[in-house]
């Protein structure tokens, strides 16, 4: 989209970048529905302790009780209130996800820096790191380190940020490749700036838009990732809850045939909560991308 | 006046790698020793189609690219082999404006911190004193103050570039080196860029390496033009001289593909150049004009062709037109005398069409 306005009134407010870049974000409706939902969500996890009925760990009412007024969501095999159990087990489930998201994304974004902006041999040794990381067969390599390490809240937290971070050294290095031929980068050269000045100032700046979107996506794929190591009792363990570990009761066929809350809200949510980071995620990308006509 | 620059036979080969195994199997020469200097406070156009080399020489003189070989003496000081330390200061005093206004500009960037964040690394103001620096900045070069506060993308092309111009004018340089300033402009605008960047060099002293293909702009504001086709150095003289009477067959070409404005003059001569630039990869031996060359002779196959003064402060580097303007001068690698009978009716007088005649004949090219 091409504005044209007089090029000597600069008094008039014009559409910096990023409120163009939230103007594309909004015009997706399903994207907009997913922040919502998805801050409604958090809002809940993060005041659990407020608004949770129960505590999530003391039994209160008999086993595997179907809802009621008293548990809206039922209880389950050991007595505990499902409700109170889900907003706390979202509340760890989402923390994995970021926590590791963030340790991932820094990994992935400064080894990308230094890979593609210096070159050479050091380019040439993260890169193979890289490819290394990303041939092992996935959760393979995660179940091993779970079992290495103890299972538990920041060993899962730590193992899946250390394996994560390959996607976004790539995505970064490319962009730092392309990057740091451009004039500008050149010209902080010709003035004599700092190499960290240029890496963190001058090319920084403009990769932040594809490290945000492939994020996202790495977000979901944490909390998918935590409730599948949670569910095969790799993950966060008992009693703390998470989204995963609340799925174990869905092992036995009775219960998942004829006691479905139990597993139902905790399954759910994670769908729920993986595709509404998708959809963000989609929508930033159109966003972000200047060549979008959305 | 004293030489601020002075560059001696400056070499620039890319190496070109191939095969399984990876190795050097040729060499782009980009820039095959040139040598030239500028006076302090003048201006020296570089002219030549593209690919000839002259953007080379410009990013080897700001230090964006390590010369193969050869030096370059900026203010008595060999910067070719500086160490980073040593060359961060000298960089001050070295700046470029580069050819394309859109991508020169970080998109993400305020003006303000554009031109404020250098000066404060290099402690030309503190950051107290930045706003009122910038400020003058943008005065200096015809932009509103309110403009700092604003991103790249929210101007035109020729505002864009007078950022650039403050860009590089921020650090307090004493050259230049503009690589196609104005190219990427509209007519209107290059006008303007061109006249601010003129009225700057005069208030503030500055020297500039004016590289361009646009022989009107070049010749504009230019003191002196150095011609370079392939890599080389083939004709380099005051800007009026080169113009009125070129010697250099290239040159006369340049010069004649100008678009002429009056079109009662349109038909006038003006023969297009035939045939295609060589590839760097493979530089005929003896003068490299010699496939295009309306007057080339077997000679030219065989000989490297050296600059000569063929008068004073007019270098060019084919002795046949040389001599003939001069009798004998400089040191030509050919022994010059023999060629004198047939130049002259090659190149023997500063109008563009003597030499029709010859231009018909030329197809054997040998009548020695």
């Amino acid at each position: 989209m091409i504005k044209l306005k007089p090029v000597n009134t600069p008094s008039s407010p014009s559409s910096t970048y990023n409120q163009q870049i939230m103007r594309r974000f909004f015009k997706h409706k399903l994207a907009v529905i997913s922040l919502i939902f998805l801050c409604v969500i958090i809002l809940l996890s993060v005041l659990a302790p407020l608004i949770a009925p129960y505590d999530p760990n003391r039994i209160t009412g008999g086993f595997s009780q179907a809802p009621s007024a008293e548990h809206w969501l039922g209880t389950d095999q050991s007595g505990r209130d499902v409700l109170s159990r889900l907003l706390y087990g979202t509340r760890i489930s989402l923390l994995v996800g970021f926590m590791a998201t963030l340790i991932s994304t820094v990994i992935g974004v400064v080894l990308g820096l230094l890979s593609g902006y210096f070159g050479g041999w050091l380019d040439m040794v993260i890169m193979r790191i890289t490819d290394m990381v990303m041939s092992f067969p996935y959760i393979l390599l995660v179940l091993v380190a779970a079992a290495i390490f103890e299972p538990g809240l920041t060993n899962i937290i730590l193992i899946l940020g250390f394996v994560d971070w390959p996607g976004v050294a790539r995505l970064v290095r490319g962009n730092v490749l392309s990057l740091r031929e451009t004039n500008f980068v050149k010209s902080a050269e010709v003035a004599g700036m700092s190499k960290w000045y240029i890496l963190f100032s001058e090319i920084l700046p403009n990769t932040v838009a594809p490290i945000l979107v492939y994020a996202t996506s790495v977000f979901a794929l944490s909390i998918l990732d935590e409730a599948a190591l949670s569910y095969l009792g790799m993950g966060v363990t008992l009693p703390t809850a998470s989204l995963g570990n609340m799925l174990n009761g869905a092992e036995s066929l009775t219960i998942l045939t004829s006691k479905p809350w139990l597993w139902v809200p905790a399954g759910s949510l994670i769908i729920l909560l993986a595709l509404s980071i998708n959809f963000i995620g989609d929508a930033l990308r159109d966003a972000v991308d200047p060549t979008s006509t959305k | 006046m004293t030489e601020q620059l002075i560059v001696e036979n400056l070499v620039k080969y890319y190496p070109v790698k191939g095969g399984i195994i990876p190795h050097t199997v040729a060499q782009i020469k980009a820039v095959d020793g040139v040598s030239f200097t500028i006076e302090g406070g003048t201006t020296l156009g570089l002219v030549g189609e593209s690919g000839c080399g002259k953007s080379t020489i410009g990013r080897q003189i700001v230090a964006l690219e390590k010369p193969t070989s050869g030096s370059i003496i900026f203010d008595g000081e060999d910067i070719t082999n500086l160490s980073s330390d040593q060359l961060q200061k000298k960089r001050t005093r070295l700046q470029m404006v580069f050819q394309d206004p859109y991508s020169s500009l970080n998109p993400r960037k305020k003006v303000f911190h554009i031109l404020a964040d250098p000066m404060i690394h290099h402690h030309i103001c503190t950051k107290e004193d930045a706003p009122a620096k910038v400020d003058e900045l943008l005065d200096m070069v015809g932009l509103h103050r309110s403009a700092k506060d604003r991103f790249p993308h929210e101007f035109s092309g020729g505002q864009r570039q007078r950022i650039g111009i403050a860009r590089a004018l921020a650090l307090n340089p004493s050259l230049i080196v503009l690589d196609e300033p104005v190219s990427a402009l509209d007519v209107s605008i290059q006008a303007q860029i061109l006249n601010l960047l003129k009225d700057l060099k005069t208030k503030l002293g500055l020297t500039y390496l004016f590289i361009g293909h646009g022989l009107g702009a070049v010749r504009y504001i230019s003191d002196r033009i150095a011609v370079m086709y392939m890599g080389k150095i083939v004709e380099m003289a005051d800007a009026d001289t080169l113009f009125s009477h070129p010697l250099h067959p290239y040159t006369k070409a340049l010069r004649d593909a100008a678009p002429v404005p009056d079109p009662t003059l349109r038909d006038a001569v003006h023969e297009a150049l035939s045939g295609e630039v060589g590839s760097v990869m493979d530089i005929p031996v003896g003068c490299r004009f010699q496939n295009r060359c309306p007057y080339a002779r077997p000679e030219c196959g065989s000989v490297e062709m050296a600059l000569i003064e063929a008068e004073p402060g007019h270098f060019v580097a084919c002795p046949y037109t040389a001599i003939n303007t001069q009798g004998v001068s400089g040191t030509s690698t050919m022994s010059g005398t023999q060629f004198m009978a047939d130049t002259q009716s090659v190149s023997g007088s500063d109008k563009s069409d003597t030499s029709n005649s010859d231009r018909q004949e030329k197809g054997g090219a040998a009548h020695v």
